[in-house]
């Protein structure tokens, strides 16, 4: 322990203002380095020049990597996007496809401009071949949708036995009267609602030889009422072909 | 008692002023500081030892400084100078951790 207290007992002699200056440069230099290797700049400041060209090449091949991903993301994206486009696309046009064919198939309501055609028969001279000409006459005036109810009685709202008319329905005459349509027995007055042009419509009922004149001439009556808005509300279930496949694919757009 | 207010005070100035290293000494700075402190323990230990001696602690201060800056140098020159540094601070660090156990074993006797 003495030997350390001489090492710090003062005295002065130009040597150990030596000593004294050397150990003061050691403390501001190794404080100074404490100091630049702090502070990030003082990093890259201090390195030297190999390390900071293998610093700048880590980053450079870096940037690179994340470049290329960015691309591939970008690419991903645009394929992504582009399809969904074509899905909505592809959505819209079979939900199109859906509204027409159900229309055709009587399984959706319809309505727009067309005429009600009221066919009364107090005689019971009107038969299902007359009920099918008429049919056939709308068809051919244009009738895109067709709905047949019976008895209809003026002034009375209650619910009344109809039938929505499509490609395969019948009429066939039943046993005690009436006209049995796809299995619906309908009694006189007949109604039609039908949706088409109105004036095309109304024009075939009452031409010579046609309906009406037919009609009257088994002593019934009709009336043609056109209207800008009718509605054919009765619906059928859609059977599903048990034989019958569609050759053709769906198309995959 | 004198060298280690020097010490202290260069510290002080150090941290006071904040100098900025100039970039030509920027790769010798540490290597040099590493270097005074082997000569410092080493003084140390020689003072424990009553062989301390001024002039033989001030040279070889001095040359520790400048041999340790000097190899560096000379791998920069030869492109192996993060490695030649490498080995100049483990071999300092050697030397201290010797003298600071010869120290300890002065202090503590143990």
């Amino acid at each position: 322990m003495s030997r350390l207290k001489g090492l710090l007992r003062p005295k002065l002699r130009r040597v150990d203002l030596a000593v004294a200056m050397l150990l003061a440069v050691l403390g501001f230099a190794a404080a100074v380095q404490v100091r630049s290797t702090q502070d990030d700049e003082g990093v890259l400041a201090s390195a030297r020049q190999e390390d900071l060209v293998a610093i700048l090449d880590g980053l450079s091949s870096r940037s690179a990597r994340l470049r290329q991903e960015i691309s591939t993301l970008t690419a991903t994206r645009d394929r992504l996007s582009t399809g969904t486009d074509r899905d909505t696309a592809a959505l819209a046009e079979a939900r199109r496809r859906a509204q027409v064919l159900g229309i055709l198939a009587g399984t959706v309501p319809a309505r727009g401009p067309g005429v009600v055609l009221t066919l009364d028969d107090p005689e019971g001279k009107v038969g299902a071949d007359l009920l099918l000409d008429a049919l056939e006459e709308l068809r051919d005036a244009g009738a895109e949708a067709v709905q047949v109810e019976g008895p209809v009685v003026e002034g009375e709202d209650g619910p009344v036995p109809s039938v929505r008319v499509v490609a395969a329905t019948a009429f066939v005459d039943g046993d005690a009267g009436g006209i049995e349509v796809d299995g619906t027995l309908l009694r006189a007055p007949y109604r039609f609602t039908v949706i088409g042009d109105p004036a095309t419509i109304a024009a075939a009922m009452a031409i010579p030889g046609g309906v009406t004149d037919t009609v009257e001439q088994r002593d019934g009556r009709t009336v043609v009422t056109r209207s800008e808005n009718v509605a054919v509300t009765a619906l059928r279930p859609l059977d599903r072909p048990r034989y019958a496949r569609p050759t053709v694919e769906p198309e995959a757009d | 008692m004198i060298p280690a207010v020097a010490l202290v005070l260069g510290v002080v100035a150090g941290l006071f002023f904040e100098p900025t290293v100039p970039g030509a000494l920027q790769p010798y700075l540490p290597i040099a500081v590493v270097a005074a402190l082997d000569a410092v323990f080493g003084a140390v230990r020689a003072q424990l030892d009553g062989i301390f001696d001024d002039r033989v602690f001030v040279v070889s201060f001095v040359s520790n400084v400048l041999v340790a800056a000097l190899v560096v140098f000379l791998g920069d020159q030869l492109g192996v100078g993060g490695q030649l540094s490498t080995g100049v601070v483990v071999v300092l660090g050697i030397r201290i951790f010797s003298n600071a156990a010869a120290i300890r074993r002065h202090l503590f006797r143990a």
